[in-house]
């Protein structure tokens, strides 16, 4: 069985983020690069499809800058067999829709059973990509899985899809489109076998025309990134701990009228 | 109506809208009257009760798309994609806006898909700039904001609950009901079953007007039950931070953070919680911040506007107390 699974490269939550001078994008110098948390749960339960049935091949796919070969290389190193990296000026500037165009482009090209995307990407927090490759495709999907079980002849994928209230249990028929939600498995660390290994594997460039695409302008488009607005000086409220609760009861509700 | 602000409808599962279309339909209602244009619903659901049409007239919908058919129950992308870009491509709306649940996520992430229009997903302002929609979307674990604007029309858009100011019901007001003909595609996949959370009897997480929530603070899950006392004095929603739900003290559905929930409550208390980057992201657009920690340079004093810095176990019990004292006057 085939697995695509499609991850990001964002900065590392602890890193700090400026705007750069167009106020549009980051300034990326100086920035610590990580594979989007929610993608390393759908990575691993990549991975772990394979294990449990003995065969089969996952292949991790990227868009973005030269940078994001190093993203590949960490998947490789997870235990990806091999890597597909969306690299093409024409990509810049590229939206979800965008980005969901070329991936739905090079998933009809590969013929997975199954493509797995994490939930969301932790830097622009949009969340769209996977739902609109399946749409894009015609495949079934659910998104923010907490579990997941592809049946032996590998023909269908039981999902527990986490709402509000409760989990869906759903049965796709495969191929399908499924995102990682947390709580669905718990990300390997890569081996120091795994991270040498992961040099000799393949990491192959695609351009937009090997996909015969042409990409589109974006539909929806940055017009300004700035930083959040300092929240007004809070003010710790001294004495007794008795004392300093009626006074923090009386502030929330007389001067914040919180409650 | 060309040109109308579509809300897609949240439904509670018995026919009423959630209480967070009140605001999707107060903010619909306030762009649309900028343009001379007005607010409608579209609800797709299996039986929707007199009383839910009541109230989204009341809410500000001068019209209902009023899809009824069980094969919307449970939600299924596959179907409630082609219905709605069904009904958007004959009555060409401006905007489709929804509320950020599991559900709108995903269907107006493939509703843009399907239409070739941009989604501004969480966004937590709305606003027309010489007649164009711009969104403003907190980006980086909300350390910045994002100013996006479409390209073309319908503008799609998910609106973060709590931000946005609710419609107050005007009495009185009515909604014109269409029951539009569509041709649902069947659904690929099939619902085994559904498995109901314990029901705690306390508000939903992402919807709650006050959060209390706790971290490493609270020593163990047993303590969890303090919080959960103090929740229930004043309404509130109990959450817990990363490093509470990855020591297994709490189910990861009630993490709050990048990794988890962002919400955005009235009132956010937190206890025990030193206020990492990642648990900032998920909360840091609530109204009121309330700190309560033993350490007094722990980083969530820096975006609180009340702290007490003490002993979680002596003040989260005295101010169950106290807000009971308060609120039985």
């Amino acid at each position: 069985m085939k697995i695509l699974v499609m991850v990001k490269q964002v900065p590392d939550t602890a890193t700090q983020v400026k705007v750069a001078s167009d106020s549009r994008a980051i300034d990326t110098t100086g920035i610590t690069w990580i594979v989007s948390p929610y993608d390393e749960f759908a990575l691993e339960e990549a991975l772990r499809i394979k294990e449990k049935r003995g065969q089969g091949e996952v292949v991790a796919v990227s868009l973005g800058p030269d940078r994001v070969k190093e993203t590949l290389r960490s998947c490789l190193a997870m235990g990806a067999d091999r890597a597909i990296h969306l690299l093409d000026p024409a990509w810049e500037t590229a939206d979800t829709l965008m980005t969901a165009r070329a991936l739905a482009a090079v998933i009809k090209q590969e013929t997975p059973a199954l493509a797995l995307f994490g939930r969301q990407a932790i830097d622009d927090d949009m969340g769209s990509v996977g739902a609109q490759v399946a749409e894009l495709l015609g495949w079934p999907c659910a998104s923010w899985i907490m579990e997941e079980a592809v049946d032996e002849a590998g023909k269908a994928v039981r999902v527990g899809r986490q709402v509000e209230g409760g989990l869906e249990v759903f049965d796709l028929p495969l191929p399908a489109v499924v995102s990682a939600q947390k709580g669905l498995n718990e990300p390997r660390y890569p081996t120091l076998k795994g991270i040498m290994g992961a040099k000799k594997k393949e990491v192959r460039d695609v351009k937009a025309a090997d996909l015969g695409i042409s990409p589109e302008p974006p539909a929806l488009s940055v017009t300004k990134l700035e930083a959040l607005p300092p929240r007004p000086p809070g003010r710790i409220i001294p004495g007794e701990p008795a004392d300093a609760v009626k006074e923090l009861v009386r502030s929330l509700r007389e001067d914040a009228k919180a409650i | 109506m060309a040109g109308a602000f579509w809300c897609i409808v949240e439904d509670d599962r018995e026919g009423n809208p959630k209480k967070v279309m009140a605001e999707v339909l107060g903010e619909a209602s306030r762009l649309a009257a900028q343009m001379g244009a007005q607010a409608e619903a579209v609800w797709l659901t299996d039986k929707a009760a007199p009383e839910g049409i009541k109230l989204l007239g009341e809410l500000g919908a001068k019209r209902i798309w009023l899809c009824e058919d069980p094969a919307f129950v449970p939600y299924r992308g596959e179907a409630w994609t082609a219905v709605v870009a069904e009904l958007a491509g004959k009555e060409s709306p401006q905007a489709i806006l929804g509320p950020v649940t599991t559900r709108q996520r995903e269907l107006m992430a493939r509703l843009a898909a399907r239409l070739g229009a941009g989604l501004a997903a969480d966004s937590t302002a709305l606003a027309l700039e010489d007649g164009k929609l711009v969104a403003t979307r907190p980006v980086y674990a909300g350390k910045l904001l994002s100013k996006v604007t479409w390209a073309r029309v319908p503008w799609l858009a998910t609106l973060r609950p709590n931000v946005f100011r609710p419609a107050e019901p005007q009495g009185g007001a009515s909604a014109q009901v269409e029951r539009p003909t569509v041709s649902i595609p069947s659904a690929m996949m099939k619902l085994v079953e559904r498995k109901e959370e314990a029901s705690t009897g306390l508000p939903e997480l992402a919807e709650a007007e006050i959060v209390v929530s706790g971290g490493r603070g609270l020593k163990g899950p047993e303590n969890f039950v303090i919080l959960e006392d103090l929740a229930k004095v004043i309404g509130a929603a109990v959450g817990a931070s990363r490093a509470a739900v990855d020591a297994g003290w709490r189910p990861h559905r009630f993490q709050i953070g990048q990794t988890g929930r962002t919400i955005s409550p009235k009132l956010y208390m937190g206890f025990g919680i030193s206020g990492a980057i990642q648990h900032l992201a998920g909360m840091r657009t609530s109204k009121v911040i309330c700190a309560v920690n033993k350490d007094p340079e722990a980083p969530i004093f820096k975006i609180a506007d009340y702290g007490i810095v003490g002993d979680l176990f002596e003040v989260a019990p005295l101010l169950a107390t106290e807000f009971k004292k308060l609120l039985e006057k």
